[in-house]
């Protein structure tokens, strides 16, 4: 039987792209990737066909059928195919990963990108901190294994701290030991860990984006 | 359950605390309203949502649970029996869900406060409007699939989170003396936007724009005279 065909359309050094394909490799599903050039703005016609309202990616098609929004993607993953969870099963449990996943998109992703452009750093340790008092405790924010508010989470984990390295200034510091527990947890985990983005390319991408010292 | 077991903390004019309303009513659930002045925010409210200290909050079994799509969701998972507001497959159900997101995201901001600006501001914001309308006018035949709702022959999830908007919208266009949602414009909504009002889970949740308009006038300013 034929495989129902699943394309990505992403972009190698986006969290949000990378959410997807983390998302995809989690349940195990095979995908065709295609590499779409968001910086130089050179979008395909496809994408601009499949997300005439954004033209945006990441673009999923199942089937033919576009979908887009990385948060949204997740949850048809999720509902699409069984195997590895990544919602919750439990209503409350739901609410209240969805809740943090709209957090850190809303809140926390704005903010963290402002002390690193603008050097305002005030609102990001505030938003940083909220996230650190809901991990407490935990492995992942998912419990024992990643789950949708981890996979959200992702550019805390592994593209803060290069651009913290790229531009010399520190935002994941002391007062934050349950993220820097989880962010080293998430990067050195199984899956995770064979798809991330190429750390050289990615640090050398945040010299030339960001002012330093 | 007993009405104690479920409160919504909210207001009567937002459209975000309406979306609430109308996916408990659309599930007969019974609930205790408490209504909240924005300006003078309880205790309840401030401990129950402490990171945004907003409405709506839905405080089930003495758990809260914040911002209003979440909410949403929420009670059609947990009062499954009732009538489904997500559709069941999850194609459908991505595609609502992204409407919904772009609404929240982009279209209402886009907007909000139209009534309270004038001029280029004004013309700014009425344009914002315009362009969600056009887009939910040509989504509507693709997601209806030729029945009377976004969600097929039952209001459903995309109607619930856009229809909220309707009584807003509808009073940019009084003060700003425009017709954007008509039958001229967006036929397809404009039929819808009747069907809606008229629903029983709607009715007496969606305040009239005369309502609105109201209670929006203290706060309107004269536009200023060249």
């Amino acid at each position: 039987m034929a495989e129902e065909e699943v394309k990505l359309h992403g972009a190698w050094g986006s969290p949000f792209s990378k959410r997807v394909e983390f998302a995809l490799k989690l349940k195990g599903i095979h995908y065709h990737y295609i590499e779409e050039e968001v910086l130089t703005k050179n979008k395909s016609p496809e994408l601009l066909k499949y997300n005439p309202v954004h033209k945006k990616i990441p673009v999923l098609l199942h089937k033919g059928r576009p979908i887009a929004e990385s948060q949204v993607i997740l949850e048809y993953i999720d509902e699409t195919w069984k195997g590895y969870p990544i919602l919750p099963q439990e209503p409350y449990e739901r609410a209240t990963a969805r809740f943090w996943a709209r957090f850190i998109d809303e809140k926390c992703w704005p903010s963290v990108w402002s002390s690193f452009s603008e050097g305002k750093k005030e609102e990001a340790i505030e938003n940083l901190k909220l996230l650190e008092k809901e991990l407490e405790g935990k492995k992942f924010f998912g419990g024992e294994k990643i789950g949708f508010v981890d996979i959200v989470a992702n550019f805390i984990a592994y593209w803060v701290p290069l651009i913290e390295e790229a531009t010399g200034k520190q935002l994941l510091g002391e007062e934050f030991p349950a993220l820097c527990r989880w962010k080293d947890e998430y990067v050195s985990s199984a899956v995770i860990k064979e798809h991330l983005p190429s750390r050289d390319k990615l640090v050398a991408h945040f010299r030339a984006r960001f002012p330093s010292n | 359950m007993g009405k104690g077991d479920l409160k919504l903390l909210g207001t009567g004019v937002s459209p975000f605390v309406i979306r609430t309303r109308i996916s408990l009513h659309l599930k007969s659930v019974e609930y205790e309203f408490i209504e909240e002045k924005l300006a003078a925010k309880s205790e309840l409210l401030l401990k129950a949502n402490p990171i945004h200290k907003k409405v709506p909050v839905l405080i089930h079994h003495d758990k809260p649970i914040c911002e209003s799509l979440i909410i949403v969701q929420y009670i059609d998972e947990v009062w499954s029996h009732g009538p489904s507001i997500l559709p069941s497959d999850p194609y459908d159900r991505a595609v609502e869900r992204f409407w919904a997101a772009y609404l929240d995201e982009k279209w209402f901001p886009s907007w909000k406060g139209v009534g309270l600006v004038h001029g280029e501001e004004a013309q700014k914001k009425i344009a914002g409007l315009k362009e969600g309308l056009v887009l939910l006018e040509e989504a509507f035949p693709k997601c209806s699939k030729g029945k009377p709702f976004f969600g097929g022959d039952q209001i459903g999830f995309l109607d619930i989170s856009f229809g909220c908007f309707l009584g807003w919208a509808r009073v940019g266009e009084i003060i700003h003396k425009v017709s954007l949602l008509d039958t001229t414009n967006t036929p397809h909504l404009a039929g819808w936007a009747d069907r809606f009002y008229a629903h029983p889970a709607v009715k007496g949740v969606l305040p009239e724009p005369q309502a609105l308009y109201d209670f929006l006038k203290p706060f309107i300013k004269p536009a200023p005279t060249n």
